[in-house]
């Protein structure tokens, strides 16, 4: 069996290192497999979040080599191995311990936009018609696991911290979500515009780069928001039919 | 007692998947106040893994179905050893609980005409499961979640309850630790509900997450609750099985409705050599028939692979341990074959099986839309758990309540694929609206501080134990668990007898000394070994229950084979739960319950369904 050095950020926020540990490896292992080795055996109190080890529940998001990465879903095949593996936490959020990070912010944000308001159900059992082809876009952005990969990277989050006035790419594909569903009633185009800070986003689109379930965050879910914004906001045409018809 | 910080709730919920979520929404519908706690993130529970969809009776793809044939469905694949009103309240229940959840903004793959489309499945004569492609389980937890965090629920997440409160009789709240600082939470309520999930890290082979070490099963035990047919562990049958990091991976039952097809070493679909007696007239007898089924053909019957789980399950060890299995220890799982019968196959089993499809490309570098996958048993689901009254889901303690898969009498010696989704939703809503009831008829009873002070020793325990036993030997926590898993895999799964349980009740007695003395390194912060220590005495309990009723259940019925007793039942036995209690000196005791006659109306319908 081989063997490979994983330097692991160890430690709190009242202060942390990288600490190098030597682990065997064997086919198919992904990093995940690897810091679970390595705690079983060498760091039984080292913290690291993870659940389903299928890509499917989004809790051990990580800075592999410096990329942001599922710990899961990162196979060493593709990982050069010949000199240290180096594994972070994400470093948009504070450091709880280790691999830990606090993204409590997150669910803080999500509690404060508008919940999905359906229309009145199209049919006498209570239920909507909806046509698959009117609900594909959608399904893509439920597609979202909420490992907060897109928000780690985005430099509006990352470098300006401005957390308090920017949701960041996830919310902007859950608000897509609402805003393009068939049935939904609500309007968040004034939230997005202001509390929100769609406008900050310039499209670098480093959050579609990251996100492990493929979904095309920038042109798909933000870049439309951002149109309708300008479309009730900022049209001249639309301004001057509001003017009239106040 | 020591001050702690304390949090007084109307109803606590324990848990947070999809039971837990559920639970939580119904409660709160008053202006009771209501609390959550949960191990992982929001969002994260088990749930999310669901794949294949949920199963209900909405009839929207085959007018024919209805809540009876799906009562009758369930009765079936559990080996008529299910709680019949539990199954009935289930199958009335569940389309009403599905079109909720699109009411809050699930949304489910659509037919033709728009409505919810249904897959078919194992054991489901319709096609029946409402789904999202092959993430069902993400869609429906994402639904109530968002719906959930605007009902006035107080949410307490990476939160561990380690033990249950009582005061008299009466369950009176929960103590347990946050993960962040390790520092200590007392949760006082009026009524309780568990929603823990199930207990697949008992095993060295599984589809489930470090959560699932039966919490709910062991508080519930351990403060004088029932355990009813905890021999009955799912075995699902097609998990991955290379590389060996990814053993366990559940792989849909959905491959299989798709058309999907198991095959040997030598390319036989050997499913077609063992059709139970009592699937005989419901199953296909030529591959033919079988994809004309998984097509929509209302007039063919269903192809062998969507036998019950169980039966896939045992068959695929028969063929493994014949020689005839594939190069690592499986069997073969093929849905490419299909491009011999449709047009633009990779593509359309792309859009069926996306999660699929990503998982064997990225996880085992196969393209499933080009060749087979190597697949075997993985342990899934319990069936077994805490005994509930099947109307309110109240346990035998008052106001303790359990819902989902830790709760039990729903599936019997089996579940069918779907099942379970809807069962945490039917009975979720159940287990919230009874203890709301209760917590609103019942006044709070103070908290029992004697007992408190106690649990908070015991739980800090690991950290006092020396780090080497009187041998010299270190004993870690990540160590006796593996040895659990080790042990269960082998002496407690698919093929058990006498022998192997009475071996396995030694060696998990030798591991609860082991597990008193374990040591933990480092402090109360966010300290993995730590609570892998403490999780311990839960598996060790379920652990027990499930090789002591194993041991008790002398045939081979559904999930649970002997060896020793091939036969369905024992002479002279009849129909019988086993029921695991408590006994005042603190050993685990097991008896038999009979299975009471069936209301004459649900037996009507299984006499002329099947």
């Amino acid at each position: 069996m081989a063997k490979a050095t994983f330097r692991i950020w160890r430690g709190n926020a009242d202060g942390a290192e990288f600490v190098d540990y030597d682990t065997e490896v064997s086919e198919g292992m992904v990093v995940l497999d690897a810091v679970h080795r390595i705690q079983a055996e060498q760091a039984n109190d080292m913290a690291v979040r993870w659940n389903c080890k299928a890509g499917k529940c989004g809790s051990c998001s990580a800075e592999i080599n410096g990329q942001p990465k599922l710990m899961c879903m990162a196979r060493l095949n593709d990982i050069p191995l010949d000199e240290p593996v180096t594994v972070e936490p994400m470093r948009a959020f504070p450091l709880i311990k280790d691999l830990v990070t606090d993204v409590s912010w997150n669910f803080k944000v999500k509690e404060k936009m508008k919940p999905f308001t359906p229309r009145p159900p199209d049919a006498e059992d209570g239920t909507w018609r909806m046509e698959q082809e009117d609900i594909d876009h959608i399904q893509e952005f439920r597609k979202c696991i909420e490992c907060f990969l897109c928000q780690d990277v985005c430099h509006v989050l990352r470098e300006h911290d401005l957390h308090d006035e920017f949701i960041g790419p996830r919310f902007f594909v859950y608000a897509a979500s609402l805003e393009m569903h068939p049935i939904d009633t609500e309007n968040r185009l004034e939230e997005l515009k202001d509390s929100d800070g769609i406008g900050y986003c310039n499209i670098t689109k480093c959050c579609t780069k990251v996100c492990p379930e493929h979904i095309t965050i920038t042109d798909n879910a933000i870049i439309p928001l951002k149109e309708r914004v300008v479309d009730q906001f900022y049209d001249p045409i639309k301004k001057l039919f509001r003017v009239f018809n106040r | 007692m020591a001050s702690y910080e304390t949090h007084e709730y109307d109803v606590l919920i324990i848990g947070a998947g999809g039971a837990g979520l559920r639970a939580a929404i119904e409660a709160a519908v008053g202006d009771l106040k209501v609390g959550l706690v949960c191990k992982s993130l929001l969002g994260k529970a088990h749930t999310v893994m669901a794949e294949g969809g949920v199963a209900a009776a909405l009839a929207n793809v085959d007018e024919r179905d209805s809540w009876r044939v799906h009562f009758a469905d369930t009765m079936r694949g559990g080996q008529y050893l299910s709680d019949a009103r539990m199954a009935e309240l289930h199958a009335q229940e569940s389309p009403d609980r599905v079109r909720e959840l699109e009411s809050w903004g699930a949304l489910f793959d659509r037919t033709q005409d728009g409505g919810i489309l249904q897959r078919n499945f194992g054991g489901h004569q319709y096609p029946r499961l409402a789904h999202v492609g092959d993430r069902t389980g993400l869609e429906m937890i994402r639904a109530l979640q968002d719906h959930g965090i605007h009902q006035g629920i107080e949410v307490h997440m990476e939160n561990t309850i380690v033990s249950l409160l009582k005061t008299g009789d009466r369950v009176s709240g929960a103590f347990g630790y946050e993960r962040e600082k390790g520092r200590f939470k007392i949760f006082s309520a009026k009524a309780v509900v568990l929603a823990t999930g199930g207990v697949g890290k008992a095993y060295k082979v599984t589809s489930n997450s470090w959560e699932y070490t039966g919490d709910g099963h062991s508080l519930a035990y351990h403060a004088g609750a029932e355990l009813i047919d905890m021999e009955f562990v799912q075995f699902h049958p097609t998990g991955m099985v290379w590389p060996p990091s990814v053993r366990g991976i559940l792989v849909t039952e959905g491959v299989r409705g798709e058309g999907g097809i198991l095959t040997n070493s030598e390319g036989n679909r050997f499913m077609f050599d063992d059709i139970p007696e009592l699937y005989v007239n419901q199953t296909a007898d030529n591959p033919e028939e079988g994809w004309r089924y998984t097509q929509g053909d209302r007039e063919a019957r269903r192809p062998p692979e969507l036998l019950t789980r169980d039966h896939v399950a045992r068959c695929i060890v028969r063929e493994v341990q014949e020689g005839r299995g594939s190069p690592h220890g499986g069997v073969f799982l093929d849905i490419a074959w299909i491009k011999e019968k449709i047009p633009n196959a990779p593509e359309h089993i792309r859009r069926k099986l996306p999660s699929m499809y990503h998982q064997f490309k990225e996880l085992a570098d196969i393209d499933i839309t080009q060749e087979p996958m190597e697949v075997g048993p993985t342990t899934h689901y319990i069936m077994g758990g805490i005994r509930v009254d099947a109307d309110s889901q109240m346990t035998a303690v008052p106001g303790l309540f359990a819902a989902g898969e830790c709760a039990a009498g729903l599936h019997g010696a089996n579940r069918l694929g779907g099942n379970s989704l809807s069962d945490l939703l039917v009975f979720g809503k159940r287990a919230g609206e009874y203890a709301a009831q209760f917590a609103t008829e019942n006044e709070a009873v103070p908290l029992d501080e004697s007992e408190i002070d106690t649990i908070a020793g015991h739980t800090l325990k690991p950290f006092e134990n020396p780090p080497n036993d009187s041998n010299g030997d270190q004993l870690g926590p990540y160590d006796i668990q593996a040895q659990l898993q080790d042990k269960m895999q082998e002496l407690v799964g698919i093929a058990r007898s006498q022998e192997s349980l009475t071996q396995a009740l030694e060696e998990i007695q030798n591991l609860r000394e082991q597990a008193e003395n374990v040591h933990s390194i480092g402090n109360r912060e966010y300290n993995a070994g730590w609570h892998t220590a403490l999780d311990l005495d839960c598996l060790l309990t379920v652990s027990e229950a499930i090789a002591l009723a194993a041991l008790e259940r002398r045939a081979s019925i559904g999930a649970h084979s002997r060896d020793d007793y091939p036969e369905k039942e024992e002479a002279g036995a009849g129909k019988y739960n086993t029921i695991i209690k408590k006994a005042d000196d603190g050993m685990m005791t097991i008896r038999r319950q009979s299975i009471d006659q069936l209301r004459a109306d649900l037996q009507e319908i299984i006499d002329e369904i099947g």
